[in-house]
């Protein structure tokens, strides 16, 4: 340190204590000292941020165009049910469009009596809900089908997040332009550059989907789709159309790429199944995880999260022999429809090898497989929808790792 | 065609109607419905005049498309549009235009919508229907001196068009598995 320095500082802790008024001398040892009055903290402010300490963030984006690919929830170093909306992933097909919500508009038209046009003002106005939902990509896991699997938690199942969804059901909306008889889809589209659509069955909208402008009490995040969004409770992330602007109602689907060339799976056979909608249960553990350390054996909680396309988690497993002894983790009540349910079980770590996995149960009965179940059924070159059974390995320096 | 006229004939009471029940919203003109609905149905509803030639088609192809999806289709930074047929049922299947998309049409609607990926709707209906026709040729779907347009199109059949099941699952957990013994 140069003496110019040293003479500053000192003249700053000397300065410093005379303002404070006082000089207390701190204790080598004690965490807990009396550090004498502070100083005000920051002042008010009209949008909050996070600590300047926190800096958990999304997987960073690669690849060469940076307006398509996905980045990646950090679901290792997220607490509870709901995903910050700065943190849920994302996954585009060509970029973020910035849109003026007085501009933007919602055109329903096709087999109806009534094509209307919104105004997202308009759709604020009806009648509203709000119910917690997940998002999760069916490429979720894609790494997953093996041998060599995803050495964290963020890369194997950071496509998936839960928010808080507020919006008007379509119900309503497709009752106000009056569905004509003989219509059975209908076609979202965008209004990203590319236009992405997708056609889903009637059926499901006159049951629970919501034309959504809210994520987690404000305005739906623009990589979300702000100002209006498709919440398709349960059914794969590329169907909840963001930046929402046009929905057709039709007799047949569209085919349109997103649902013929990508989102479908190839069979052993060469047939691949189309209108894989619905994302099976599904459960990972989050604490520990790949990537993290246990500091010293003694207790841990095992931490993770469920969830379910076609209803409520009922009950996860966890084992920490690799499957032999299976033990139900407590689950976080209540527990939504078709969202995350983080569950939790206390586990001494002897300080040997631990396998950590969990299974989850949902309300159909149905019980979250192996992978080696998904392969024999699908073969290797299904891609999405892989729902299995995740492995954690823990090794005696209490470092964790991908199976 | 016939939904176009009622619209038209319908439109002044149209543009006062707004939601019965809640009374938001409003009607929109038939141009208005025409500049947005840019979906084709796989009967080639929605499928826009105009008409293009495998020829022309390379035209359009070497300057908007290769770069990015290589010589003749085969693939370069971005997906290869050609090729693949016969390989869905190996460990290794090549999936393209030609070998897995069911319909035509779709190739239409989503160039269309969707292509140049950094210039999305710069192509005209003829280009569409020319680049079309382009690729479907080096498929060997259609012949050289086929003409796409929107009564060709929607009869072009894919050679994956029957290579698509519904949705079986759950085809795995526990609940299969009861379903099984039944
Ligand atoms: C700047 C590079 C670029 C150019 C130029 C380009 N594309 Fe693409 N194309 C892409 C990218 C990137 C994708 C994938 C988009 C996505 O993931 O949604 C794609 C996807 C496609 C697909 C879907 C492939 C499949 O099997 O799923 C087709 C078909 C296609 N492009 C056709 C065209 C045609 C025709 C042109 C010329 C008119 C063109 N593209 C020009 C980059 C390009």
């Amino acid at each position: 340190m140069s003496d110019n320095r040293r003479r500053f500082l000192k003249l700053g802790v000397t300065l410093g204590s005379v303002l404070t008024g006082c000089n207390r001398a701190k204790s080598p040892t004690a965490e807990l000292d009396d550090e004498g009055p502070k100083r005000l903290g920051k002042p008010l402010s009209e949008y909050g941020e996070r600590s300047s300490f926190e800096t958990v963030k999304r997987s960073t984006p690669t690849g060469k165009n940076l307006e398509i690919g996905a980045t990646r929830t950090p679901l290792q170093e997220c607490y509870g049910v709901i995903t910050p909306s700065s943190l849920h992933f994302e996954r585009h097909h060509s970029g973020v469009p910035e849109i003026d919500p007085a501009q933007h508009r919602l055109l329903i038209h096709g087999m109806v009596d009534r094509p209307l046009v919104f105004t997202v003002e308009e759709l604020k106005r009806l009648p509203s809900v709000s119910r917690v939902h997940f998002v999760e990509c069916a490429g979720n896991s894609g790494s997953e089908w093996g041998p060599k699997t995803a050495p964290n938690v963020q890369n194997s199942h950071g496509l998936a997040s839960c928010s808080e969804w507020t919006g008007v059901p379509l119900a309503i909306l497709l009752e106000e332009a009056g569905v004509q008889a003989g219509a059975k889809w209908l076609v979202a589209e965008g209004a990203d550059p590319c236009k992405m659509s997708r056609s889903l069955p009637i059926q499901k909208a006159l049951d629970d989907i919501l034309v959504v402008y809210a994520q987690n009490g404000e305005a739906i995040r623009p990589a979300q789709g702000y100002p209006l969004r498709l919440m398709v409770p349960g059914w794969e992330g590329n169907i909840n159309v963001k930046w929402l602007r046009r929905i057709k109602v039709s007799a047949e689907p569209f085919y349109t790429k997103d649902e013929t060339s990508k989102y479908t799976e190839l069979m052993p056979d060469g047939k691949a199944r189309i209108f894989t909608f619905e994302m099976d249960a599904k459960s990972v553990i989050t604490y520990p995880s790949g990537g993290q350390k246990l500091l010293k054996p003694g207790f841990h909680e095992i931490r993770g999260l469920a969830w379910s396309g076609r209803g409520r988690i009922e009950k996860v497993e966890v084992s920490a022999d690799g499957g032999k002894v299976w033990t139900a983790a407590k689950l976080q009540e209540p527990r939504h429809s078709k969202a995350f349910t983080p569950f939790r079980l206390p586990w001494t770590w002897d300080g040997g090898e631990a396998a950590l996995m969990s299974r989850s149960t949902d309300e159909t009965g149905y019980v979250q497989p192996p992978v080696e179940e998904l392969i024999a059924v699908r073969g290797l070159n299904s891609n999405y929808h892989n729902n299995a059974i995740k492995t954690w390995k823990v090794h005696p320096d209490g470092s964790v790792t991908n199976a | 065609m016939r939904s176009l006229f009622v619209v038209v004939l319908a439109l002044p009471v149209f543009l006062m109607a707004q939601s019965p029940k809640y009374k938001v919203g409003r009607a929109p003109t038939a141009e208005e419905v025409k500049a947005w609905d840019v979906s084709i149905g796989p009967d080639g509803s929605g499928l826009p005049e105009g008409s293009g030639t495998v020829a022309e088609g390379k035209d359009v192809y070497s300057r908007r498309c290769q770069r990015c999806h290589g010589a003749e289709g085969k693939g370069a930074d971005d997906a290869a549009l050609v090729g693949g047929q016969g390989t869905l049922a190996t460990p290794k299947p090549l999936k393209t235009v030609g070998s897995f998309w069911p319909y035509a049409t779709s190739l239409f609607d989503y160039t269309h919508r969707s292509m140049p990926f950094k210039d999305p709707g710069t192509l005209t209906p003829n280009q569409v229907y020319a680049v079309v026709a382009y690729i479907l040729n080096l498929n060997g779907i259609i012949g050289p001196d086929d003409k796409m347009n929107a009564q060709t199109l929607p009869k072009v059949r894919m050679p994956n068009r029957d290579g698509f099941v519904k949705d079986p699952r759950p085809d795995t957990g526990a609940k299969s598995k009861k379903k099984a013994v039944k």
